[in-house]
């Protein structure tokens, strides 16, 4: 526990670095936040010292089971920490609110409580975004590409951190050089976001944060109608293309760099299904709501469905229209595929395609095996043999996964939200989307819910960013025996 | 460096885990076990591959197309000469090296071709470059520790010309009570340098004014010939030994008392009575008994309490502790044991057992000189691992780092110290005004194994 909070000290120093970017916008567009800034990064850099200068007779080597307990604390910590700036630049914002907003931020969710989005100072719409964006690869793995001196332990806090069920596998033999390829791989990408989105007509600023925005799949906005704002396809496209980046594997992207080939992307099963679903759905619901007469031709139909099925479906929640107003078909399809398009080791949330694939294969060995009791049949994914040991890891996080989302719909049921705004919001939290529906829903934002259910939700987003296994493990008993 | 090892037995996880601590090594490991992978990536950090060692398909995902050292550590000589050749044959692995055991193999040397001096021509046997023996390497070790009653530890350096001698100083050593000083004054024609000092575990530093103590370990090199000499200053000397019993009939085991069996009386007690059987066809002098090495009414009735040395060196290091420790408690004179886990290595050598051998870092040294940059000849760890030994070229001009200047200016790490130098064929004790000239081959002591690195720096060019 208190060789933990070394390291976690650590952290909160190195954190105190992120705040340089805001700082330098601050300088730039003199908006007069420069000083809450850097009392923010003063505040962080004092904290880590003083929690490592306490405890730094307990340092050791991290064993694995530290990892949990230093990843979720970890998050919970710079999502505090992180709401200096905001409580300081906006009187009036509450703990709770703030904290729902970095939390947010962090967990690449993009829910917002904010409005007056459009003449909000630079600097604070900058921190929200790089939030997203360091979020996305993860801040426990920007960490470890950062700290070599965690060793073993790094592979402890990366299992702990990064998405997905299997995470043996590394790129590189050395932890630190993997967490570095996938950041230096994450980096590269978003500065072609960045290029693009201004030739397609923003300003370098809202180019710069609906970069952060996208490649974290975080989805807060510099406007309060979001994308919606613009009313350009050429946004709308560029987003879309860097969109569906973000929702795959940054591994293979990496492995693509590496190999200067796109041989890489070519087997893989998970980014050619999520691209499938994808396309079907979006021609089935833009047909739908054509049909239902939202919009008058079938193109426009089409160019807004795309968008925002996508930007949902890939759990980053950037909205151009308010969908929440389309026939319930529509939304409906969007939150469903928010629950599993995103790609293993990508920065969307959910289930994961990974895991969907490996259920619906194990649903159909069952099924086989009433036919041909005596059959041999390995669960397969793009012809590779999915050990048992993870198919019942996956049966199990999809158990908790389920349980979790009734529970929490419950809780805010409770608490007297109805049950739409609740189940939806639940959903958009915990698969880090976004906007829900209702009282949620795109049109406004998460200004409305209590306190409590604003916690509710902040828990939502940390459970589905860690993928639930590791947080919950701190609440069972073995954890805790020595 | 990028290193593949093939095989998570017990050499190839010593390996990976030695060769990993040296930030600049980035190390995957192959093995058909995944239970052996998952629990080696969970300790140390490297990458792990599961798969057959020898197949193009397994070498080229673990990164032979890049990878600078291919070492072949499987429990099959056969797989690891094929996986040497086959990486060489496809991916052009600069450095191949394999764990070859049978002596089937080893005693036909022109099967292995070291690719670093192939020409076309020469185009015979297995791409093998460098080819290790861990049985052998451990007969030779436990043979010298035979040799030397007394010694914990003896390692070569320089083809043998020169040894480092661990041992703990006792009561009757002549040195023993007086300042290291007067070593000179008593044995005025042979030079000798003392390395390193333990006191209770920690390293103090041996000074002219340090006064030996009994129970003191130290650490001297001497030319060969001289060791005896230096070694009667540290203890009584002992008689040389006649009677050795070995516990295990192993690989180890045969091949020590095939080596011992001309000069002393060996008994060799193996559990097994098919294999004691097989060994008693292939011994001509020694006595293979079957029958349980911690039977106390049998090593009673063996006569154990004249025997000279005991050494317990089977499979199981746990059996091989207690069998030690009985012996020990039977009269036997000097008890060794066959101790892989650092941790017991530590325990034991306090108590009962006189030395604890450990198979892996003697094995390991030739593997860690071929890795390191610089022209590293020789590896040894010391003390399980703590501290190391090493032996290296030292190139260059006059006027660099180390050619060309007196030992007291070249910049060393702390704890590092250049103990000798074996120029030509002269063996020099290093003196502060030494002078290192080019081709020297430096041995150097390092108490702290963190300063590895910037040693080799030093000596690179």
């Amino acid at each position: 526990m208190l060789a933990v909070l070394n390291v976690l000290g650590s952290m909160l120093m190195l954190f105190s670095i992120t705040y340089v970017l805001p700082a330098l916008t601050s300088l730039i567009y003199s908006d007069g936040m420069l000083l809450n800034f850097l009392y923010a990064a003063a505040g962080s850099l004092l904290a880590g010292a003083l929690i490592t200068g306490l405890t730094r007779k307990h340092k050791r080597e991290l064993r694995s089971r530290d990892g949990f307990l230093l990843v979720t604390l970890g998050w919970v910590l710079m999502s505090a920490i992180a709401t200096v700036p905001l409580m300081l630049g906006l009187p009036g914002l509450s703990f709770t609110d703030a904290f729902f907003e970095t939390m947010s931020g962090l967990s690449t969710t993009g829910a917002t409580v904010l409005t007056g989005l459009d003449t909000m100072a630079p600097s604070l719409n900058l921190w929200r975004h790089a939030l997203i964006w360091y979020g996305g690869m993860g801040i426990i793995v920007l960490v470890v590409a950062i700290l070599p001196m965690l060793g073993v332990g790094g592979m402890q806090l990366y299992k702990a951190e990064a998405p997905g069920p299997v995470k043996d596998e590394k790129l590189t033999p050395r932890i630190t050089s993997t967490a570095r390829a996938l950041w230096v791989v994450y980096f590269l990408i978003t500065v072609a976001c960045i290029l693009s989105l201004k030739v397609a007509g923003m300003n370098w600023f809202d180019a710069i944060c609906h970069a952060f925005a996208t490649l974290g799949l975080g989805g807060f906005s510099t406007h309060d109608a979001s994308i919606g704002y613009y009313h350009s396809p050429a946004i709308e496209a560029v987003l879309i293309v860097f969109m569906l980046i973000s929702a795959m594997n940054f591994a293979r992207h990496f492995i693509a760099w590496q190999q200067k080939s796109l041989r890489a992307y070519a087997n893989d099963v998970e980014a050619r299904a999520m691209l499938l679903i994808i396309g079907i759905a979006t021609f089935g619901v833009s047909f739908y709501i054509w049909i239902h007469g939202v919009y008058p031709s079938y193109w426009t139909a089409l160019r807004h469905t795309a968008f925002n099925l996508v930007s949902i479906a890939t759990d980053c929640g950037l909205v151009s229209q308010d969908y929440g107003s389309w026939p319930a078909f529509a939304p409906m399809t969007m939150l469903m595929l928010s629950c599993y398009c995103a790609n293993t080791g990508s920065t969307g949330g959910g289930i994961k395609m990974f895991r969907t694939l490996v259920l619906f294969r194990q649903a159909a060995r069952e099924m086989f095996l009433l036919v041909h009791p005596q059959a041999v049949t390995p669960v397969k994914i793009g012809g590779q043999v999915v050990a048992n040991k993870i198919v019942f890891a996956v049966l199990a996080f999809v158990v908790l996964y389920f349980g979790t989302v009734v529970t929490l719909t419950f809780v805010l049921l409770a608490s007297g939200l109805d049950f739409l705004s609740a189940f939806s919001a639940i959903i958009a939290c915990i698969n880090n989307a976004g906007p829900g529906l209702g009282v949620v829903g795109p049109a406004s934002n998460y200004q409305g819910l209590t306190d409590f259910q604003t916690w509710v939700c902040s828990l939502a987003m940390l459970l589905g960013r860690l993928e639930i296994f590791s947080m919950l493990i701190l609440f069972t008993p073995a954890y805790w025996r020595k | 460096m990028k290193i593949i090892i093939l095989g998570a037995g017990q050499v190839g996880r010593t390996a990976a885990q030695h060769l990993a601590r040296e930030e600049a090594n980035d190390v995957t490991v192959v093995d058909t076990d995944e239970r052996l992978l998952r629990d080696l990536q969970d300790r140390i950090d490297i990458r792990t591959l599961q798969g057959n060692a020898a197949s193009p398909q397994t070498l080229e995902m673990a990164g032979a197309r890049d990878a600078d050292m291919i070492v072949a550590l499987t429990n099959s000589d056969e797989v690891n000469m094929v996986a040497c050749q086959n990486a060489w044959s496809l991916f052009g692995t600069k450095t191949k090296i394999a764990r070859i055991r049978s002596r089937d193999y080893t005693t036909r040397p022109e099967l292995f071709v070291s690719t670093e001096t192939l020409t076309p021509d020469k185009l015979f046997g297995f791409a093998v470059d460098m080819y290790l023996s861990p049985e052998e390497a451990v007969t030779a070790y436990i043979e010298r520790l035979i040799r030397y009653p007394g010694a914990l530890q003896v390692v070569d350096f320089a083809d043998g010309r020169v040894r480092l001698v661990g041992l703990r100083a006792l009561k009757g050593g002549l040195l023993v009570g007086r300042p290291l000083r007067e070593l000179r004054l008593h044995i005025p024609r042979t030079d000798a340098r003392v390395a390193a000092i333990y006191r209770k575990g920690e390293s103090i530093d041996p000074e002219g004014e340090t006064i030996i103590e009994d129970g003191d370990e130290i650490f001297f090199v001497a030319a060969t010939q001289d060791i005896r000499a230096v070694m009667s200053e540290m203890r009584k000397l002992e008689d040389p030994v006649k009677r050795v019993v070995i516990a295990g009939g192993g690989n180890i085991g045969l091949r020590l008392a095939q080596t011992l069996e001309d000069q002393n009386q060996v008994k060799v007690i193996e559990r097994d009575a098919k294999r004691a059987r097989r060994i008693s066809e292939q011994l001509r002098n020694s006595i293979v008994l079957a029958g349980d090495a911690a039977d106390e009414e049998l090593l009673v009735e063996e006569n154990i309490d004249s025997a000279d040395v005991f050494c317990a060196l089977t499979n199981s290091e746990e059996a091989n502790i207690l069998s030690a420790m009985l012996a020990k408690r039977l009269g036997a004179h000097r008890v060794m044991a066959l101790i892989s886990r650092p941790a017991y290595a530590e325990l034991m050598q306090t108590g009962p057992i006189d030395v604890a051998i450990s198979p892996q870092t003697v094995t390991i040294g030739s593997l860690l000189a071929y890795v390191r940059r610089g022209d590293v000849v020789q590896v040894h760890s010391l003390r399980s691992g703590a501290a190391e030994a090493m032996e290296t070229i030292a190139h260059g001009i006059r006027g660099g780092k180390v050619v060309g200047r007196p030992i007291e200016d070249i910049r060393l790490p702390e704890g590092a110290k250049i103990v000798t130098v074996v120029r030509g064929d002269d063996v020099i004790m290093a003196h502060h005004d030494t002078v290192i000239e080019n081709g020297d081959h430096v041995i150097l002591f390092l108490a702290d194994k963190r300063h590895v690195e910037q040693v080799e720096r030093l000596f690179q060019t």
